[in-house]
């Protein structure tokens, strides 16, 4: 059978579903990996077809052109991706962005999954030390990762003193968080070595 | 761990055994989580990756699942054993093509794994073998208490567990099954079964055996969605279509005998004499007839071949497989040429041949 794009020989025999469709793709190898990159998901193993659900289709309705570059230079403070980024990429770039960007993420999130509220499990936390009780949300936490960035900042600038600052101040951040160790790159492993 | 172990057992998708494993091959479920101070892996540094992979291996090894579990370090596995645990789902072929620090723990039964640096820092898998969700829900939820316990997970109380995709966002759970559906697609209404289960946001996808080929009406069932509803409402959103399912096949293929026992007959026969008899196949055309035969089996077509026996050659006959088993490293022609002899050596054996 040939690629239904090329006149290759067709490799990848895919079963999609769009809007009720039912559709038969018949790719080579070449323009497999185009489809399949511009899909959720790259495998047959997962699942994430779900996808398609509104990520490359238009965002929000009533955006005027300059309305949308300007929220596409929008910037995430702690991993410093824009939305123009996410727009392209379909990925986020931290936890963070769930907060920055939830103006624009609410109603892609419930064009998606039909809803805007978790209702699910919620995580275990770490134990932390006596009498400080931990938030059930992460957002505290969020924060070294824009704190690591300005000390990588700080280095690059020879500016020592400002990254032994930052630095002090993720650790207090981290030891509420992860009390026990495995923390600090370089500290000994918590548990037996693995081979 | 030694990979090559592996290649002798059959691994958990495909052991044949379990409720309902004529038609259900396997249940599974999967789980993404990210750590929250890290940011998501399409954005980390080389230094970040290598980071988040040392936390977790560490973490993970030091809690109690993890001591039940083999680590392996995936970024430095060559191509082929990646393709092998790809082969075995045991990682998905984005992870395996990835670059960078990533890795797997896997358990001894091949039951549960957990994949570092995917498209979350942490995929944790687990599957069962048959028509069994409920267990496979219960035992992922054990090793994610424990995980969690030491690991703190991204997590939101609006938008729930954050994941790098937004559509995994809030439970972050997958639940699916592998299907077996050769009488609908004979009878060409699976197409119409498709339809049906998009209505109620479920997703279908057929399988792939090796990088490419389809393998032959194996279909995968899952949830579509992951936000607004509880990880046991999802569980049994998928649990509650399956027997429907099951259902339409069985009835498809007592059709199929009653209308068209020869035609079947014919069919099935066919299939079985090219996988004894073939010089040269590709892997493609061996998941298609080993399917068929595999009907032919449960309908009592095909007498002196076990379900077991073909379950397995469905995974020995992959490329990395048939290449770990053969000992040697072997371009396409050459494989074809290997997995032809690897089928009639097999059938030779007799009814109760097995494979050597
Ligand atoms: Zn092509
Ligand atoms: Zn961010």
């Amino acid at each position: 059978m040939k690629c239904q794009e090329c006149d290759k020989q067709a490799v990848f025999h895919i079963t999609e579903l769009e809007t009720g469709e039912v559709r038969e793709l018949h790719l080579c190898e070449d323009h497999a990996r185009t489809y399949l990159n511009q899909s959720e998901s790259p495998e047959g193993d997962d699942d994430e077809k779900a996808s398609g659900g509104g990520l490359t289709g238009p965002l929000t309705v009533g955006q005027t052109a300059d309305e949308l570059a300007l929220l596409d230079k929008k910037a995430c403070p702690m991993c410093g991706i824009t939305f123009f980024e996410f727009r392209n990429q379909g990925r986020l770039g931290c936890p963070h962005d769930y907060v920055h960007f939830e103006k624009e993420l609410e109603p892609l999130i419930a064009n998606i999954h039909g809803a805007a509220q978790h209702t699910g499990r919620k995580p275990q936390r770490p134990q932390a030390d006596e009498g400080s009780q931990l938030p059930e949300g992460t957002e505290e936490l969020t924060t070294v990762i824009g704190l690591r960035r300005s000390m990588q900042e700080a280095i690059a600038c020879e500016d020592y003193e400002q990254a032994r600052e930052v630095r002090d101040g993720i650790r207090g951040i981290e030891d509420r968080w992860l009390p026990d160790a495995a923390r600090d790159p370089g500290s000994p492993p918590a548990g037996p070595p693995t081979s | 761990m030694k990979l090559d172990t592996l290649a002798d057992a059959v691994g958990e998708w495909l052991r044949g055994t379990g409720p309902e494993s004529d038609i259900v091959m396997s249940s599974r479920v999967r789980l993404a989580r990210n750590v929250a101070q890290y940011p998501f892996v399409s954005r980390m540094s080389d230094q970040d990756r290598g980071d988040v992979e040392r936390f977790l291996r560490e973490r993970i090894s030091s809690s109690s699942v993890g001591k039940q579990l083999d680590y392996i370090d995936v970024g430095r596995l060559e191509e082929i054993d990646r393709q092998f645990l790809v082969e075995r789902q045991l990682i998905s072929r984005e992870h395996a093509e990835a670059q960078g620090a990533r890795g797997v723990a896997i358990d001894g039964l091949e039951q549960v794994s957990l994949m570092i640096n995917e498209e979350d820092h942490l995929r944790i898998q687990c599957m069962h073998s048959g028509l069994d969700l409920r267990g496979a829900w219960e035992q992922i939820r054990g090793v994610d208490d424990q995980i969690g316990s030491a690991v703190p997970y991204a997590y939101h109380p609006k938008w729930g567990y954050l994941t790098a995709c937004p559509t995994n966002v809030g439970t972050g759970i997958r639940v699916s099954v592998m299907l077996h559906l050769p009488a609908l697609v004979i009878t060409r209404q699976i197409d119409k079964v498709f339809r049906s289960l998009h209505k109620i946001s479920l997703a279908v996808r057929g399988l792939y055996g090796e990088g490419s080929q389809a393998m032959g009406d194996f279909y995968q069932i899952s949830n579509q969605t992951t936000l607004g509803k509880s990880e046991e409402e999802l569980v049994e959103q998928v649990g509650d279509v399956v027997p429907v399912l099951i259902d339409y096949e069985r009835r498809a293929r007592e059709f199929l005998v009653r209308e068209t026992q020869q035609n079947v007959h014919d069919q099935v026969s066919r299939a079985y004499g090219i996988l004894r008899t073939a010089q040269t196949i590709t892997a493609e055309e061996t998941m298609q007839l080993l399917s068929r035969v595999r009907m032919g089996v449960l309908l009592g077509l095909i007498g002196d071949v076990k379900i077991a026996d073909i379950n397995s050659l469905l995974i020995r006959t992959q490329p990395a497989h048939l290449q770990k088993l053969r000992g040697v490293e072997l371009d396409t022609k050459d494989r074809n040429i290997e997995r032809a002899r690897y089928l009639r050596r097999h059938f030779e054996g007799g009814p109760s041949g097995s494979p050597n």
